[in-house]
């Protein structure tokens, strides 16, 4: 067994570590006590979720006129966060599944949060079309079933039903991907605890997990064949998100460069959410040894990626309106009718955050900077929710006949149903950092001697990462039996 | 049949194990068990494990998800209540086939990962208010464990364990 790794690679943990202050780091924060900032941050969430609970049930008691929807535009804020909450919930199964089958060890610090964080993001998501339903109780009639009028069933042709598919396989695959991963982590965590009440949880939680050699060897191959899946999966997922509008023959949306479009973005949106939860909780956590600023570069590097993509997108979609003649397209989100139009103010901060402002982590220097990468994850979250705005917004407010053109306007129940979300969002993995392994500890033990800080130094030196046998003498051992 | 002895030899390094593990095979010495607190890269080929056929059976599920998705699409689109929507009537499956790429994708993935992993869990023996089976807590943290029946040659055994670097050897009735 080989544990080289070439020099010139940055170490991924930081610091003298064995096995055990692994383990000691990773379980500090789920037995320790929270801190006053956990407590305000989580009050501030559970209020904004609460008020947000209030403006859906005031919605669903009073109907969706209390939306600023116009006979123009039937969805607006409602779709726009849909969108932009499964935007962000891609990242998470791409760091763990795309990062897992190109073999990267980076991927380990951030995976277990990234995760987390999309599977709470798709929760989120999942509330908008519900409650745009009007009638959530009958939420059950996307389902393939026959209706109570007679043999009548859900349109397999529509990209909305396709939606319905497509978000269910996600949720559920990477949350049974997550939970995998979690086993051997609850586990240990089990066999730590102290309080009898804590070991029952975290028993129940760790499925009893043992970790015989034979789990370990099944665990790796479903690890590796669910990243074969979710890799796939994840790609298809925003690809039939932005079918909802690249099938319809509204000029703007009927448009087929939206399915790889749209994935750039989500995964840009997403590791820009990565960034923004895992530059706070890296700091309140104590785990600055392991989500590391080289684990901040790499991002920041998909993230310029990511963010090309989308600007060579945006980029083509408002050459080709130009170029078409034709004025439906001088009504698109992407076009010279926008950025001057009622709606600039939304156009203009689309490009500025979306584009211009990322152009920043060309600089080494910035890349590498947490507060530089935080305030611009920030903005980056803050263009891509303006993305959905526009498409959706801009592209409805001007119609086919000038007599129906009519802009959006929220309400505060919009605002509110938006503010609650990122209130339970937060809520969620506020719990979930006080209460989850919020590292893969198991999968970082397995980089350590390559990868730790402490052995790729000895390395170097030319010292083995295998220790020295230390012989203890016959009488060190001990039989149980006869004691008894 | 009485109750059986075992030995627990404990190690605190995942490749002090590797060689230890082949050094017992060598010796042609059974080993039960393995308690392992992450994988360790090609143990299961030292313990001599028959590779897992888990990812096999990932690929029937697939299959049996992708039928069932072709089979439903058909049943409900074609067979039971066609429609004409949007003017493309439902006259044949093959032809509206395109329509159904997603679902039929989604199904695959859905039925495969979802059967795959609850396999996993029955052949592993885990799920919810199943109590753990590892011996010693200390094996979910930084030590390994190996489990090697005795059959009255405690001392040539513990000899050979002292010999490859186990920390701890205790000799265990196993129930």
């Amino acid at each position: 067994m080989s544990h080289y790794e070439a020099p010139i690679r940055e170490p991924l943990v930081l610091g003298d570590k064995s096995y055990h202050d692994i383990t000691e780091d990773i379980a500090k924060p789920i037995e320790g006590a929270a801190n006053k900032n956990w407590y305000i941050a989580f009050y501030i969430s559970l209020a904004a979720m609460l008020w947000g609970f209030g403006c859906i049930f005031y919605t669903v008691g009073t109907g969706i006129g209390v939306w600023g929807l116009n006979k123009n535009i039937g969805w607006a804020w409602d779709i726009t966060n849909f969108v932009w909450w499964v935007g962000i919930g891609h990242a998470g199964t791409l760091i763990s599944a795309v990062l897992l089958l190109f073999r990267q060890k980076w991927r380990m610090a951030i995976n277990r949060s990234a995760e987390a964080m999309t599977i709470f993001a798709v929760f989120q998501a999942g509330l908008f079309p519900i409650i745009h339903m009007g009638r959530p109780w009958n939420a059950y009639w996307v389902l393939p079933i026959p209706n109570q009028f007679g043999s009548l069933w859900v349109n397999f042709n529509s990209p909305l039903l396709w939606d319905v598919f497509a978000i269910s396989t996600y949720l559920s695959v990477s949350l049974v991907f997550w939970w995998t991963g979690l086993l051997p982590d609850f586990a240990m965590i089990r066999d730590r605890a102290v309080k009898p009440f804590q070991k029952k949880i975290y028993s129940l939680l760790s499925f009893g997990w043992s970790g015989r050699a034979k789990d370990w060897q099944r665990f790796e191959e479903v690890s590796l064949v669910l990243a074969g899946l979710a890799t796939p999966l994840v790609l298809s997922v925003h690809t039939i998100v932005s079918m909802d509008f690249a099938t319809s023959i509204n000029p703007g949306w009927h448009s087929t460069i939206f399915p790889p479009y749209f994935v750039a973005g989500a995964i840009f949106s997403g590791f820009a959410m990565v960034q923004t939860l895992l530059g706070i909780m890296r700091k309140v956590t104590n785990l600055e040894d392991y989500i590391t600023r080289m684990h901040i570069e790499y991002m920041n590097i998909v993230i310029i990626l990511t963010g090309g993509i989308v600007a060579v997108a945006y980029a083509t979609e408002f050459f080709i309106a130009w170029y078409t003649g034709s004025p439906y397209e001088n009504y698109t989100y992407l076009s010279v009718g926008a950025a001057t139009g009622p709606y600039k103010w939304a156009f203009w901060s689309l490009i500025t955050f979306n584009i211009i402002t990322p152009q920043l982590l060309w600089f080494k220097k910035i890349r590498r900077s947490f507060i530089w990468t935080f305030i611009i994850s920030i903005a980056i979250n803050i263009g891509m929710w303006f993305e959905r705005f526009d498409i959706i917004a801009i592209v409805l407010s001007k119609g086919h006949l000038p007599s129906t053109w009519w802009r959006f306007e929220p309400t505060f129940v919009d605002v509110g149903i938006f503010i609650g979300t990122i209130g339970f969002f937060f809520v969620l993995f506020l719990l979930y950092a006080r209460t989850f392994p919020v590292i893969a500890q198991a999968e970082v033990k397995t980089i350590l001697k390559s990868s730790g800080e402490f052995y790729k130094k000895r390395s170097e030196q030319g010292i083995p990462t295998k220790p020295a046998i230390n012989i203890v003498s016959a009488e060190g051992t001990s039989d149980k039996n006869n004691k008894e | 049949m009485e109750s059986s002895k075992v030995i627990h030899a404990f190690y605190t390094d995942d490749e002090v194990l590797m060689d230890a593990v082949k050094a017992v095979k060598a010796e042609h010495h059974h080993i039960e068990e393995v308690f392992c607190p992450f994988p360790v890269h090609g143990l299961d080929k030292a313990m001599g494990l028959a590779p897992t056929r888990l990812a096999i059976t990932a690929f029937f599920y697939g299959i049996t998800g992708l039928s069932f998705a072709i089979w439903m699409t058909n049943y409900m689109m074609i067979q039971d209540w066609p429609q004409d929507i949007g003017g493309k009537p439902s006259f044949s499956w093959l032809e509206n086939m395109p329509a159904f790429v997603p679902i039929m994708f989604e199904l695959t993935v859905f039925f495969a990962a979802h059967l795959m992993v609850i396999t996993f869990y029955m052949r592993s023996r885990i799920w919810p208010f199943k109590e753990a089976e590892n011996p010693d807590p200390r094996t979910t943290d930084d030590h390994f464990l190996m489990e090697i029946p005795v059959h009255n040659n405690e001392a040539e055994l513990t000899a050979l364990l002292v010999k490859t670097g186990a920390v701890e050897i205790n000799i265990v009735d196993k129930h």
